[in-house]
């Protein structure tokens, strides 16, 4: 029998946080309206963003004068981060998962190849990304709790600890004690998409499996930031449910978690559906570049001090793009497969989503010097 | 409506008292409009031939102040004596131990407004701006946190204009501006800033005309407020000649 997407299963960790209800609520109360010309350029003018702020920045009229929210974007992306471009890669150390989500790649119903690397499958993967110069990694598994156990992915944070200053994690939603675990190894960031924030698409999607509980993935970053992570990230997976809403909820989302914890650095991902193995007609045909500019505008806008990354799901035209109006953060040698990074790995296993931007870690580097920007490697030095 | 505790005020202006002549408190209360009036609890004579309190109408809610505290254990001490003579549960907090500047200590306003807060009282606690503290402060139970414009009594306006602002942005519970308002244009402004209240009192006590500058402030301040919830207009600013941004869309 499935389960109700809106309880918790008895085994999840319950956390005192209101953050849920409030999203949902002011969701709920978000009808999209369109807003005039007039709203959106009040809007670019002020130096303080509320919420309304926010859905006039995501109104289709914003469309026609995106140039000018971009050249707002662009000021304050510059003066929250001067012309630091932030590089990193992700490195898929798992594809099994136990869940059913329709979009999803590595969906557990999926005829894919399965792999699971060992610990020196994965060191030869970190040594192998390690030479391209590198030194922030984000860990990522696909979502399943039997095969990645949490001290799995502590071991795998413990290896890469060993060849990279700033690691991140992009698993499934943990309880606190577990997150505990991946930050005593060397994890400091942890990244959970909510792929979309409407109730009834989620439960839509994901027909089974841990991920089909809304609300323990909803209070993941709270309870990463309560084991002592440094940061944490959020998405919706854009072209999932109405775009307009979930980029507002996500931002809400955001906002209201960096508001509880101000010392949590608070990171975005734009993420938009891409075409998997299982499933080539996947796109998101209603969230088009400019449409997805004007997300990532409206983020930076509404959450100035945010990092936002672009990923390869993107084209190389346009995240060199993003880079320089709103993005801060950029992936590049990037592989969505499992164990591609080192010719000597032999258990190689399918990829999540085609990806769009397959330069080498020096190709993205030399754009974003030509761009005048300047790549950043090392972010952090921890002394704890 | 400005709420405060387990009160709700009209008026946004809080009068202090410590500069006026006891005669004259009566008539700037009248034009001032002023619903809160504070008192420093050291200049309470009991039996006394001039007690302050006898000039201060019984509608007015009396804010009794620490004034004279130089660490946390006597604000403590003096929001007791206040309660005992009957002064209520509001208390504002001023813990300073800097003569020459009279800048509040927040480190023992914070000790101070946690003790009190425990203690039911309604802590409404003068700080110099900064968020940390302020947050510690609305943490610990404040009612309402009261940063200082510039130092007491200098009338020199918002010099902490842009950190009062990111209280306002950031902190839940009320934010009464306090100290060094120096006419009814900074009274307006802080309010248009999205500030709940402003506490003025050198500015009056030291104008020509007391009655006259106490209703100025009043309109001031009621003006202020009304431009804060009628959300500020743009301001144009230089157009930008360099390529679009946005060309590699087309």
């Amino acid at each position: 029998m499935r389960s109700d997407c809106m309880e918790f299963l008895p085994q999840m960790e319950r956390i005192d946080s209101n953050i849920m209800d409030e999203v949902l609520k002011a969701r709920d109360d978000y009808k999209c309206e369109n807003f005039e010309i007039s709203d959106i350029k009040a809007t670019l003018s002020k130096d303080r963003i509320s919420l309304i702020d926010l859905k006039i920045l995501l109104c289709d009229n914003a469309l026609v004068v995106l140039e000018d929210i971009a050249r707002k974007a662009r000021e304050l992306t510059r003066a929250n981060f001067g012309n630091s471009i932030n590089f990193f890669t992700p490195l898929y150390i798992s594809n099994y998962c136990d869940n059913a989500c329709v979009y999803c790649g590595f969906g557990c119903s999926n005829k894919i190849k399965r792999v699971h690397l060992n610990s020196t499958s994965i060191e030869k993967e970190l040594i192998a990304i390690k030479k391209t110069g590198l030194n922030e990694i984000l860990l990522l598994t696909g979502e399943s709790q039997t095969y990645s156990t949490p001290s799995y992915i502590a071991n795998a944070a413990k290896l890469a600890k060993k060849y990279f200053s700033t690691i991140g994690a992009e698993v499934y939603p943990m309880d606190t004690k577990d997150y505990k675990l991946l930050h005593e190894n060397g994890v400091d960031f942890v990244t959970i998409f909510n792929e979309t924030y409407s109730i009834k698409k989620y439960q839509k999607v994901h027909i089974s499996g841990n991920k089909r509980v809304f609300p323990y993935r909803f209070n993941s970053q709270e309870r990463a930031l309560l084991a002592g992570m440094k940061g944490v990230g959020f998405g919706a997976l854009l072209g999932l449910d109405d775009y307009k809403k979930d980029a507002f909820s996500t931002a809400l989302h955001a906002s209201l978690i960096q508001k509880k914890y101000p010392h949590a650095q608070i990171s975005i991902s734009v993420p938009r559906l891409r075409p998997t193995l299982t499933n080539s007609k996947i796109n998101p045909n209603s969230v088009d570049e400019r449409r997805l500019l004007q997300i990532i505008c409206a983020y930076r806008i509404f959450l100035p001090f945010a990092s936002i990354t672009i990923s390869t799901r993107e084209s190389a035209k346009f995240r060199n793009a993003a880079i320089q109006i709103a993005a801060n953060k950029i992936s590049a040698g990037v592989s969505v497969g499992i164990g591609t990074h080192d010719e000597t790995n032999h258990d190689k296993g399918s990829e999540q989503f085609e990806i769009s931007d397959s330069r080498s870690v020096k190709e993205v580097y030399d754009d974003v010097l030509k761009l005048g920007l300047q790549p950043v490697f090392k972010d952090y030095e921890f002394l704890s | 409506m400005l709420k405060l505790g387990n009160k709700e005020f009209q008026s946004r202006f809080i009068l202090g008292s410590g500069k006026f002549s006891l005669e004259l408190i009566k008539s700037a209360i009248h034009n001032a409009g002023a619903e809160i009036i504070t008192l420093a609890l050291r200049r309470a004579n009991l039996g006394g031939a001039e007690n302050i309190l006898d000039f201060i109408p019984e509608n007015i809610t009396i804010l009794p102040n620490t004034s004279g505290a130089i660490n946390a254990d006597e604000a403590v001490r003096i929001a007791k004596l206040s309660k005992e003579i009957g002064c209520g549960n509001f208390i504002k907090i001023e813990v300073i131990r800097d003569t020459k500047y009279l800048l509040p200590d927040n480190y023992e306003t914070i000790k101070a407004t946690e003790k009190l807060a425990n203690l039911g009282f309604y802590p409404l606690a003068y700080m110099y701006p900064d968020l940390n503290v302020a947050r510690d402060l609305a943490n610990a139970g404040a009612a309402a946190v009261m940063p200082l414009a510039s130092p007491i009594g200098s009338n020199r306006g918002l010099l902490t204009k842009e950190f009062i602002q990111i209280l306002i942005d950031e902190i839940e519970v009320p934010i009464i501006v306090d100290a060094g308002i120096g006419n009814p244009a900074q009274a307006c402004e802080v309010m248009q800033m999205g500030a709940d209240a402003v506490m003025v009192n050198t500015a009056i006590a030291t104008a020509s005309n007391i009655n006259q500058m106490a209703k100025a402030f009043k309109l001031a301040v009621e003006a202020g407020r009304e431009a804060y919830l009628a959300g500020l207009g743009r301001i144009i600013k230089q157009a930008d000649a360099s390529s679009p941004l946005t060309g590699f869309l087309d």
